[in-house]
């Protein structure tokens, strides 16, 4: 009995010794891909923060206000969290290449979806940078159209010019990333219908006034203001 | 280079008809049936009064007009004149119509006309503007004279104003091109003005107008090309113009041909705006009779809540664009009633200045930066208006001359915030 329990036992210390054996090299390669991995992450940390200061990226990010939420989120600058996204990706990346080197067959799946998503998780974050973008320009352009235009509702106009931007652009994101897809689909389409409708509704009831004096201006009824004289710029 | 872009077959066609002549007179038409016989009318007067033995061309240059305009050109018949005045011109009167493009373009426009003035070897070009209701025969004289005779190479025009009219440049064109660039011209963006054959050829040829501020206000790139490059400029009094055309409503569209234009000009002339101090005087030909004052009903109230209206709206916009200590400002003088409410010349001088800088770094959209200006611009127009509304002419020009002043002594302002922001 004590011999086949010290057989066994050394049986299967020498098994582990040879998995040990076997694994090693291996690990150790791992272990250098991950070391390799992040000194290479880390160098192109540095390169993109440095491209991004030469391109002015933060001002482009604080024109878009993405400054402004990061820094509502109490979340670093827009170049640091850039880099710093840029370095997480590539050394998972390469901690993942090291992983595939260690043959665990459960694993290979996942890390190949891994590298997979990374192209379209790319994609997804540039249409949401220029949708921020998109979403700056056009309501500061509605902003100051309406300003000039002597609209009473100006800033209104203008954030909801930037609401639908951005709920545009976060459902293109999940259509992207392929979270969701039908849920994110309807839900958009329930969003919009539905503001699109109250828009047409509050301006219908409401708007009834301004309505009747467009269509009296256009009709050729002059009221008090237009005898007005302008002021002659040249 | 220009020329063999701008001139199609057909018009270099009606051009070698022609032939050389002494004086070109352009027009730059769309759609001005309405205004265009009295205006042309008034050309062929002034020739044959003051230019009967000089060869004179007319170039018109239409920008797709439906209604009948370059037919009205080129039919409007000089025999009428003839009969009225008994004075006959001992040339032929070419009038040339060209098609430049299907929609206006203000810029190709001047361009097509110099370029066939500079092909037609004229030795002065006269541009007058289709709309001007109120021109005279005489204004061609005025304006053709000097660079035809008397070598100057550039003619601007000085109208005769109401106390109301041109706000945009007594308050900002006027005392800016002035204080930046050093000539007292007071119309730098004149609708009317002339040109020397020799800056014709230089401005068509030097690819200022391959710059987009040029194509923005090629009439303001005109007169900061011959300031930058010494030519002689002379200003001529012409006479009272009727504005109302010069669109007042799209204020927008205005402040982008203008101002856009001027202020995007310093860029590339930095090394030669920077080095001037003061302002020299540029002779005036003719004398100028003031205008009788004629009452404007025009809404100071609107003119207020547009501009409290603008600058508590637009706060987010402003702050990216001028300084903390400006836009307080700017906000403590929106928050006062009309009655007390003034906009001071130097607060107005260093908001515009501010705008400059910002338009050079564009810390935000260039186009978003000049809109900016417009409601900030009808509070300045209010002060403007309260101040010279029972004024004479005197006080009129002493207002005006002490914005001058402030925007000349504020320059140093202008070179602070420029540096610092870059």
């Amino acid at each position: 009995m004590q011999e086949i329990i010290v057989t066994e036992l050394t049986q299967a210390f020498q098994q582990m010794a040879r998995d040990i054996a076997h694994y090693l090299p291996r690990l150790i390669v791992m272990l250098i891909i991950a070391l390799v991995g992040w000194v290479v992450a880390y160098l192109l940390k540095l390169v993109v923060r440095s491209l991004l200061r030469l391109t002015k990226f933060s001002k482009l990010s604080e024109n878009a206000g993405a400054t402004q939420l990061l820094h509502q989120a109490a979340l670093p600058s827009s170049t640091e969290l850039v880099s710093r996204f840029v370095f997480w990706v590539a050394w998972v990346g390469f901690v993942l290449l090291g992983v595939s080197v260690l043959g665990i067959a459960g694993l290979q799946d996942y890390i190949s979806r891994f590298f997979l998503f990374l192209p379209r998780l790319f994609v997804a974050l540039v249409i949401l940078f220029f949708g921020l973008v998109a979403a700056s320009f056009f309501s500061r352009a509605a902003l100051l159209a309406a300003v000039n235009a002597n609209f009473r509702s100006s800033r209104m106009l203008s954030i909801a010019v930037r609401i639908i931007i951005i709920i545009f652009s976060i459902s293109m994101v999940f259509e992207v990333l392929g979270v969701a897809e039908q849920t994110v689909l309807v839900a958009f389409a329930t969003v919009f219908g539905a503001a699109m409708l109250g828009l047409a509704i509050a301006f219908g009831l409401g708007g009834q006034d301004l309505a009747r004096k467009f269509l009296e201006r256009k009709l050729g009824q002059e009221n008090k203001e237009e005898k007005e004289d302008e002021l002659s710029p040249l | 280079m220009a020329e063999e872009t701008l001139l199609t077959d057909e018009f270099l066609r009606q051009l070698i008809n022609v032939g050389e002549v002494d004086i070109v007179v352009g027009l730059s038409t769309h759609n001005h049936a309405k205004t265009i016989g009295p205006v042309v009318g008034a050309i062929q007067a002034g020739i044959l009064k003051c230019f009967p033995r000089e060869r004179v061309a007319i170039i018109n240059a239409d920008g797709g007009s439906q209604d009948g305009t370059t037919e009205l050109v080129k039919n409007a018949s000089i025999d009428d004149l003839w009969r009225d005045s008994k004075v006959y011109a001992l040339r032929t009167l070419h009038c040339i119509s060209v098609r430049y493009a299907r929609v206006p373009d203000p810029s190709r426009a001047l361009q097509t006309i110099l370029a066939g003035a500079d092909l037609l070897r004229a030795k002065a070009c006269v541009i007058v503007s289709p709309d001007s209701t109120t021109i005279q025969p005489d204004w061609i004289q005025r304006l053709a004279r000097p660079a035809y005779s008397d070598n100057f190479d550039l003619v601007c025009p000085i109208y005769q104003r109401q106390q109301f009219e041109g706000a945009l440049v007594r308050n900002l064109l006027y005392p800016m091109t002035r204080s930046i660039y050093g000539s007292r011209i007071r119309e730098p963006y004149g609708s009317e003005f002339a040109i020397s054959g020799r800056l014709v050829t230089d401005f068509l040829g030097n690819g200022i107008m391959n710059h987009d501020w040029a194509r923005m206000g090629p009439e303001i790139a005109l007169t900061i090309l011959a300031i930058t490059g010494k030519y002689r400029v002379c200003q001529s009094c012409l006479g009272a113009k009727n504005h109302s055309m010069r669109n007042a409503h799209d204020m927008v569209g205005v402040m982008r041909r203008t101002v856009g234009a001027l202020f995007a000009s310093l860029d590339g002339n930095f090394s030669f705006w920077s080095a001037v101090n003061g302002s020299e005087a540029v002779p005036m030909l003719g004398t100028q009779a003031e205008l009788p004052p004629e009452t404007a009903r025009i809404n100071r109230k609107r003119l207020l809540e547009m501009f409290a209206g603008g600058v508590a709206q637009l706060e987010p916009v402003l702050r990216s664009i001028l300084s903390p200590s400006l836009l307080s400002e700017l906000q403590r003088i929106a928050a006062l009633g009309l009655n007390d409410f003034e906009y001071p010349a130097e607060l107005w001088t260093k908001t515009v200045f501010e705008f400059a800088a910002s338009y050079h770094k564009s810390t935000i959209n260039r186009d978003h930066i000049l809109q900016s200006l417009v409601p900030l611009y009808r509070g300045r127009s209010l002060t403007f208006l309260s101040q010279n509304r029972n004024g004479s002419g005197d006080n009129l020009e002493t207002h005006e001359e002490s914005l001058c002043a402030d925007f000349e002594r504020l320059k140093p302002y202008l070179l602070e915030h420029w540096a610092e922001r870059k």
